[in-house]
C-alpha cells in the first residue's frame, strides 16, 4: 500500500493488452456492467426510471444478445411504432409499452421460459403507479440470493 | 439551435499522467474526451465528452435507449473510456448516460461529492473486477448415444433406457456445477474481498453453450489477481459437463457505489 495505485496497475500484464476486456468484451457483460452497475448520480438530464426499468426489462427478455436475437430474426422493437423516433408523445407510449412488457414478461415466465429476473432491488426502484405485484419476481430473488 | 450537453463517464484522481491517457481517446459519438478537475477536491477529475444536445436531451435518450444498436454503441464506447482509465489507475465508472448541462455542472458535482468519491477510490486502490460465470452444458449428444438397436432391448425400453442416462447425465452436471461453485468460492476466500451477484445470462449465445448458474463479480486486490484468475479457471477440472468463465480485469464497475446496507429479512449468502 506504498506504492501510488497508478504504477501498481500499469504493472499487471493482463491490462490493455489483447488478452483484457477492451473492445471484444461480451456484449452482456459491458451491459450489465454499464446499465445495471457504476454510480448512479442523477446528472442534469432526468432519464425517467420508467423507462430505464422498460429498459431493463427488454434487456432481459434479449439479454446476452442482441446479435444472435437478431440472427434468429428477433427485432420487434425495430417495427414497435412506440419505439421509432416519437420522442414528442414518447413518454405515454411507453408508458403503455412498459404496461405491455410486463405482460409479456408473465407470459414467458408462465410459459415456461427460465427468465431470471434478480437484482432488482439494487437498480429500478419500481414505480407505483403500474402493477406493483407483478414486480416482485420472487423466483428471480431466489436465484440471486441463492 | 442545438448546443452541446456534458457525458461523464467516470471519476478518478489524476497523478499526472491521466491527460495522457485521455489524448487521443474518442468516447461516445466519437467525441474526444477529456478532463474535469475540481481543484477544490485534491486530484479529483471525470472524464468527459461533449455531446450534441438533441442526441442526448431528455426526449432523445427516452427513444435512443430502446435502440440496440445505439445501445451498444454508446455502452461499448462507454466502457472503452472506463477500461483505457482504470488501465492506469483507480476508477469509479459512471452508469451509462451521466449527462451534464457543462463542464461546470461536473466539476460542482466533484467537489459537492468530493469526500465520498476520494474515499471509494481508496477503499477500490489497486483491485480489480474479475467475472465469474459457471455453466451447465448441454449433454453432448455422443455423451448419451441412442440405444444400439441390437442390445436386446425393446424399442420402448430402449427409449426409457437412453431416456434415464440423459437424465443422469443432467443430474450429475448440475452437482458437478455445485462443486465447481465450491471450489469458486475457496479460490474466492483465499483471494477476493468482496463480491456481487448478477442475475445468471440467458437466452442467445450464452444458452446455446449451456446454462447459466453462476454470474458473479469479486473485487481482488492486484497482488492476487493471477492467482484467483488461475484458479478459478481450473475450478472446472475433471468436471464433465461444466464450464466456467472468467472475464476481465475489469474497472470496479460492481463495486462503485458502496454496498447498500442489506434490507431487512434478506440474508445474503
Amino acid at each position: 500500500m506504498t506504492e501510488p495505485p497508478a504504477r501498481r496497475m500499469g504493472d499487471l500484464p493482463s491490462r490493455g493488452t489483447p488478452y483484457g476486456q477492451g473492445s471484444s468484451a461480451n456484449l452482456a457483460d459491458i451491459l450489465e456492467r454499464v446499465l445495471d452497475k457504476g454510480i448512479v448520480i442523477a446528472g442534469d438530464i432526468q432519464i425517467n426510471l420508467l423507462d430505464i426499468e422498460l429498459l431493463t426489462i427488454k434487456l432481459r427478455l434479449l439479454v446476452a444478445s442482441v446479435d444472435k436475437a437478431k440472427e434468429m430474426g428477433i427485432d420487434w422493437w425495430e417495427h414497435d411504432p412506440s419505439l421509432s423516433s416519437r420522442a414528442d408523445d414518447g413518454y405515454r407510449s411507453l408508458t403503455d409499452e412498459n404496461k405491455r412488457l410486463r405482460a409479456e414478461v408473465e407470459a414467458l415466465r408462465e410459459g415456461g421460459e427460465a427468465l431470471t429476473a434478480g437484482d432488482e432491488e439494487s437498480e429500478v426502484p419500481a414505480p407505483r403507479r403500474t402493477s406493483p405485484a407483478r414486480r416482485s419476481a420472487p423466483r428471480g430473488r431466489k436465484r440471486d440470493e441463492s | 439551435m442545438t448546443g452541446s450537453l456534458t457525458y461523464a463517464y467516470a471519476v478518478a484522481r489524476d497523478d499526472g499522467s491521466l491527460r495522457e491517457v485521455v489524448s487521443g481517446l474518442v468516447g461516445v459519438v466519437g467525441a474526444p474526451v477529456g478532463l474535469v478537475r475540481a481543484e477544490a477536491c485534491e486530484g479529483l477529475v471525470a472524464a468527459v465528452s461533449q455531446v450534441p444536445e438533441q442526441d442526448f436531451d431528455e426526449a432523445a435518450l427516452r427513444v435512443r435507449l430502446e435502440d440496440l444498436d445505439w445501445l451498444e454503441a454508446t455502452a461499448r464506447a462507454h466502457h472503452r473510456v472506463v477500461d483505457a482509465l482504470a488501465a492506469r489507475t483507480t476508477v469509479l465508472p459512471l452508469r451509462l448516460v451521466t449527462m451534464y448541462r457543462d463542464e461546470e455542472r461536473v466539476r460542482a458535482m466533484l467537489v459537492t461529492r468530493c469526500g465520498a468519491f476520494v474515499s471509494r477510490l481508496e477503499d477500490l486502490a489497486a483491485q480489480v473486477e474479475w467475472g465469474v460465470k459457471i455453466y451447465v452444458e448441454e449433454p453432448a449428444a455422443e455423451a448419451t448415444p441412442a440405444p444400439d438397436p441390437g442390445a436386446g432391448l425393446s424399442p420402448g425400453r430402449a427409449y426409457l433406457s437412453h431416456r434415464r442416462a440423459q437424465r443422469h447425465a443432467r443430474e450429475a452436471s448440475y452437482r458437478h456445477a455445485d462443486e465447481a461453485a465450491g471450489r469458486v468460492e475457496s479460490a474466492a476466500s483465499a483471494y477476493a474481498v468482496d463480491r456481487v451477484r448478477h442475475r445468471a445470462q440467458q437466452g442467445g449465445p450464452a444458452s446455446e453453450r449451456g446454462e447459466n448458474l453462476v454470474n458473479d463479480a469479486y473485487l481482488v486486490p492486484l497482488r492476487h489477481a493471477e492467482d484467483f484468475r488461475a484458479d478459478v479457471a481450473r475450478s472446472a477440472n475433471g468436471l464433465p459437463g461444466v464450464r466456467v468463465e472468467v472475464t476481465g480485469p475489469w474497472a470496479p464497475y460492481s463495486f462503485a457505489a458502496p454496498a447498500a446496507p442489506e434490507p431487512p429479512g434478506r440474508s445474503g449468502p
